[in-house]
């Protein structure tokens, strides 16, 4: 073997370990985006599902929705659209997790002089760029079918900023599912099983006023619903939620941010310790 | 030697609800040498790579890598280590490449060193058309080549090798072989762990052998090979033949007591074959007396060596590992 030996200069040990942290990630979140770019059909969930959902609501249930206060379900629609395509990621993130826990590259890394957060951390950073995706997707076709933002450049802005923001957090619950699941099909599942009632029983596709009266708190104080009404308020759109009493609904912004600053402080540590001490 | 010993594990325990994976495992692995782990299924071989490679904390009992503990300075001793696992621990999507890149970088080499050592390694491990190519359309035995290569980016100075050829076939599994032959011409230290007899022969220049998660025995392959014998002796007796002069006669040809077995007229002997043995054999019993209908010589099992040492088959003892408790 005629193999090279490594000098100190072909070796990065002496860099800080906030700076190793970021190399790591940016290596990592580099690995993520390869793969979108060698198989761009993973990104179907925040292209394809966003559209075909959007189209589906607007023209097939749409018209069976009244708006409490009036206005067009197209506008209402895509608050609620941002949301769910945002949060339904995380399903995904925790799919890719499992994989790499089940191929063993979760191992390997563990085993490399490398920081211990950053492996989940650029995992959420790939799945952030996803979600931005998955926004400018739902902008578009709300675009297509006459959604229009009348609220002021700033305000959506700050309306896209807390999507992402309350997106992210999302991508922090994904990784700790991955962390505790088994095996890819059973993230799957859990994800849908996850997912799919924290998107429906809440103000995404219907206001919450047509609800039994037992279901409307739960729908009310679904994060879910926040984001959507704060979406609606700052986009200009039909936004019913403002008729109703509960806290979150009469401040949605703030709920927002509560619930993804206390998702992020709970899930990415938890996240963290699991990847520190857990093994499959 | 008073140097410090590349891996240095006393009393290693690890439970697993009842079961206990390691069950008091020590091992002293000199630097530069290779050492073999040789053990069945659930022998405790993969736990104890993971607990020396800092994946897993031991219950109890304490290890050393190049002197570092591998629960209070794992971040010094994954800097020494290469690791690689029983399934190839690869990025699916990324080219082979990338992959090596990938893991150098991580390994802390810088994006420029990382790019040559890949094409170096890509080069050795005769990768470098595949090399440009996803790892998903790469065969077992590619896997296991780039797999290995990306443990070795970094110039670890201790490797660890858990079933490098489980599952290969004899020509990916040649070629291997003569990879980790290689290695140690380099200097680098090897802890291999294997279920395959004859390669812990071929590779390493210890071996212990694993069962219930301690070493039951210990020593260079000759030492071994001695103590167990490396063929096993087989003898049909003629009816009526005289099992116990037959078992008197052998017994010169063997370190290991003779049990006559099978209604005494099948003798199973372990031995260490030499020149002519058959001859000598045949020669011994017909001068004691007994007849015989026929006799072979074959190579000695991981089985055979486990029922030599432990007086079980090792697929016995996997069975035993998960239903039975082990009393402490």
């Amino acid at each position: 073997m005629t193999a090279t030996t490594l000098a100190p200069a072909d070796l990065t040990m002496d860099r800080s370990p906030f700076a190793q942290f970021l190399g790591d990630v940016w290596v990592l979140t580099r690995r993520s985006l390869a793969r979108i770019r060698r198989e761009p059909e993973t990104l179907s969930d925040v292209t394809i599902q966003p559209v075909m959902f959007v189209l589906m609501f607007a023209y097939v249930f749409g018209g069976a929705i009244g708006i409490p206060g009036g206005g067009s379900y197209h506008s209402y629609l895509i608050g609620g659209m941002l949301g769910m395509s945002l949060a339904q990621t995380a399903p995904g993130t925790a799919v890719a997790v499992v994989t790499d826990m089940e191929t063993g590259l979760i191992d390997r890394f563990r085993s490399l002089p490398m920081s211990r957060a950053a492996v989940l951390t650029a995992r959420t950073f790939a799945d952030l760029l996803t979600q931005v995706i998955g926004a400018a997707v739902v902008a578009l076709v709300g675009v297509a079918i006459g959604w229009r933002i009348s609220g002021g450049l700033g305000n959506a802005v700050e309306a896209f900023a807390l999507a992402l923001l309350f997106g992210y957090a999302f991508t922090w619950a994904g990784v700790c599912l991955g962390m505790v699941l088994r095996s890819a099909e059973v993230a799957q599942q859990a994800g849908f099983i996850i997912f799919l009632p924290l998107t429906f029983i809440s103000s995404a596709f219907v206001p919450t006023q047509g609800m039994p009266g037992w279901l409307q708190p739960v729908a009310e104080w679904n994060p879910m619903s926040s984001l959507a009404a704060a979406c609606r308020q700052l986009f200009g759109n039909p936004n019913p939620a403002a008729a109703v009493h509960a806290w979150p609904e009469q401040h949605p912004e703030l709920a927002v941010v509560c619930w993804a600053v206390g998702m992020l402080v709970v899930f990415a540590p938890l996240a963290v310790h699991l990847y520190r001490t857990k093994t499959h | 030697m008073s140097e410090t010993p590349a891996i240095e594990a006393v009393g290693l325990v690890k439970h697993y609800g009842k079961t206990k994976a390691l069950n008091g495992l020590d091992l002293t692995v000199a630097r530069g040498t290779v050492y073999g782990l040789l053990g069945p299924n659930g022998a405790g071989k993969t736990t104890a790579v993971r607990v020396l490679a800092t994946l897993l904390r031991a219950d109890g009992g304490q290890a050393r890598v190049l002197g570092h503990d591998v629960r209070d300075e794992a971040a010094a001793v994954r800097r020494t280590i290469g690791l690689t696992g029983q399934y190839a621990a690869l990025d699916e999507y990324l080219t082979g490449r990338s992959n090596l890149i990938m893991i150098g970088q991580l390994s802390r080499l810088t994006g420029r060193a990382a790019g040559r050592r890949a094409d170096e390694l890509l080069e050795q491990f005769d990768l470098t058309e595949a090399g440009s190519r996803a790892v998903k359309t790469y065969s077992g035995g590619m896997r296991r080549r780039l797999d290995l290569a990306a443990s070795l980016i970094g110039h670890p100075a201790v490797l660890f090798l858990d079933e490098p050829t489980t599952g290969l076939d004899p020509s990916a599994r040649a070629l291997m072989w003569q990879i980790v032959r290689q290695l140690v011409a380099d200097g680098t230290t090897l802890l291999l762990t294997t279920q395959y007899l004859d390669e812990a022969d071929q590779l390493a220049d210890r071996i212990a052998v694993i069962d219930g998660g301690q070493a039951i025995a210990e020593g260079t392959p000759t030492e071994l090979k001695a103590s167990m014998g490396s063929q096993r002796l087989l003898i049909t007796l003629a009816e009526g033949s005289d099992a116990a002069a037959a078992a008197a006669a052998l017994r010169p040809f063997t370190t290991r007591p003779v049990i006559p077995s099978a209604g005494d007229s099948l003798i199973e002997v372990p031995v260490t074959a030499t020149d002519g043995l058959a001859t000598e054999v045949v020669r011994a019993l017909d001068a004691a007396g007994v007849k015989v209908n026929d006799i072979a010589v074959r190579s000695a099992s991981l089985d055979d060596v486990f029922l030599t040492l432990t007086g079980h088959t090792a697929e016995e003892k996997t069975e035993e590992n998960e239903t039975q408790e082990v009393p402490a």
